[in-house]
């Protein structure tokens, strides 16, 4: 076991490492590296939100197999960045392709189901950020709480059918396989565990 | 940019835009300098001189034809010659500026066949010399929804059509290009049908825009531009037009072709640059043009043909919404 000092530099390495993805974006397009900055920017946030989603979802399995319960201390930090990099995505989509025209970017939402998607996994996410914090656990009981945060188990599947879909153009679908297996072990291990009480 | 538009759609040169070019072949005397000084070691001159070839290569002395050049900024070498999609060489768009150095575009045959009077299998260099070279500076767009302006240096594909003379079964052209595993590490990759095939109808192709194309920026075609014989169609989404040609073929029936295969309700067979016709997954009404559009402004519409609207008469009667 960790102490708890141990824990909290865990916290903090974890905090600046998951800004690095960001960072080396912004630092590519200052520094005029990029053809296409913008979508660089597009595909990378959407690509880094899935990677947290799995680093969140990793977490208890991993807990469980490992016995190292101090792993549970950084779930949330993770879930947060999984929001903050889905925000970032939304916000590129937003601006790059819409230019903050609400009313194109609702046409582009309703009619295209790959937008569609995308976006319901992204609204999915704000109340799981939302009632992220100590106080907010309290106000709604444990057991609400563990309920509300199950919408994880929708919001990945939505995940990677968008992503799919980007693919399937392509019939590039290593990634987006690759995705699913790991997701879906996650959820299979749950299964399981839950089926073993 | 609409400005100065002459009345047949086609955009006129400014001359003061032509020549971003010394700037790369002074980067490239530079680094020679710096290869030779430093150590005069052996593989760093290589590296230098390979980075020179993928910037410059060699001259290919063309007259520029102001009748089908736009007026449009052009796109810097360095973004229309390192962001490409040519499949044969990987899915990323850096991948064909690092891999398609590998390419041996020497020496290199272009079978020209099917429904023609005259069947001919021409040397590179015999092709190139087979009618006049002109610099045309086009508009590309690309299905993706990005656009660039590039000088190419070609002549027109019915300079073939002359040559070879189809006969009256000849009613499509379909273009076949290179696909070695050897030279071409994507080939192995499932996303597409290898070899790559596009076609166009006789018509299309016959067409005085449709440009069979050697060269680009003043130089020869780099190879992860298509080298060394690729079609420019200036009309239609970028990955109509095929590259590093070894076959050419006039036929009777509509060939396949290879993204109308792999996605038929994505790409159609005409792939006209058209702002009416959505992509499933995105719009095609506005397009962003590398190396202009940034953060700060909404994207540019996009034009009906690209802008080229002197081949609206190849569609006369069609629904352009079927026949996408």
């Amino acid at each position: 076991m960790l102490t708890a000092k141990q824990v909290s530099w865990l916290k903090g390495a974890l905090f600046v490492l998951a800004l690095v993805p960001l960072a080396r974006m912004a630092y590519l397009t200052v520094t005029g590296q990029l053809v296409d900055p913008l979508e660089f920017i597009t595909r990378g946030t959407g690509d880094w939100t899935l990677y947290f989603l799995c680093f969140t979802l990793v977490v208890t399995p991993l807990r469980k197999l490992s016995g190292w319960n101090w792993l549970i201390k950084l779930r949330r930090m993770l879930g947060l960045y999984t929001f903050f990099y889905g925000l970032l995505h939304f916000m590129t989509f937003l601006w790059f392709d819409h230019f903050f025209d609400l009313q194109e970017m609702w046409k582009d939402v309703l009619k295209r189901p790959f937008i569609t998607v995308g976006f319901t996994a992204f609204v999915l996410l704000i109340p799981l950020a939302v009632t992220s914090s100590n106080g907010m656990i309290k106000r709604l009981g444990g057991k609400r709480w563990q309920w509300l945060h199950r919408l994880v188990y929708v919001i990945a599947p939505l995940a990677i059918l968008h992503f799919w879909w980007m693919k399937a153009g392509k019939h590039n679908f290593a990634q987006p396989i690759l995705f699913g297996v790991i997701l879906g072990s996650l959820l299979l291990a749950r299964v399981y565990w839950w089926v073993q009480k | 940019m609409l400005i100065k538009r002459s009345p047949n759609g086609i955009d006129l040169p400014y001359s003061s835009e032509i020549t971003p070019r010394e700037v790369y072949e002074s980067r490239r005397t530079f680094m020679k300098q710096i290869a030779m000084g430093a150590a005069g070691s052996a593989a760093l001159l290589e590296m230098a001189n390979r980075e020179a070839f993928a910037q410059t290569g060699i001259k290919l002395p063309a007259k520029l034809n102001p009748a089908y050049s736009a007026l449009d900024k052009q796109t810097a070498f360095k973004d229309a010659s390192s962001y490409n999609n040519y499949y044969e060489f990987g899915t990323d768009k850096s991948e064909p500026a690092m891999y398609a150095g590998s390419l041996k575009t020497r020496p290199w045959t272009v079978a020209i066949e099917g429904e023609v009077k005259h069947p001919m299998t021409l040397d590179i260099d015999a092709l190139l010399k087979l009618a006049p070279l002109e610099e045309r500076v086009y508009r590309l767009r690309c299905v993706e929804g990005w656009s660039m302006v590039i000088p190419w240096i070609g002549y027109s594909f019915s300079e073939i059509i002359k040559k070879v003379e189809p006969t009256g079964n000849a009613k499509y052209v379909e273009f076949t290009t290179l696909a070695d595993k050897k030279q071409m590490p994507g080939v192995g990759s499932r996303v597409l049908q290898w070899p790559y095939t596009e076609g166009l109808r006789i018509d299309e192709a016959n067409h005085p825009l449709a440009l069979l194309t050697f060269g680009m920026y003043g130089e020869v075609l780099p190879n992860q531009n298509g080298a060394p014989v690729r079609m420019v169609l200036p009309w239609k989404y970028g990955f109509k037009s095929a590259k590093s040609i070894v076959k050419i073929r006039f036929v009777k029936d509509q060939p396949r072709t290879s993204w109308n295969l792999s996605a038929p309700n994505e790409y159609g067979f005409y792939s006209n640059v058209n702002p009416d016709v959505d992509h499933p997954r995105w719009s095609q009404a506005s397009e962003r043009r590398i190396g202009e559009d940034g953060f700060l402004a909404r994207k540019r519409k996009t034009l009906m043909f690209n802008g080229y609207n002197d081949v609206a008469s190849l569609y006369t009667g069609m629904d352009l919404k079927k026949f996408y």
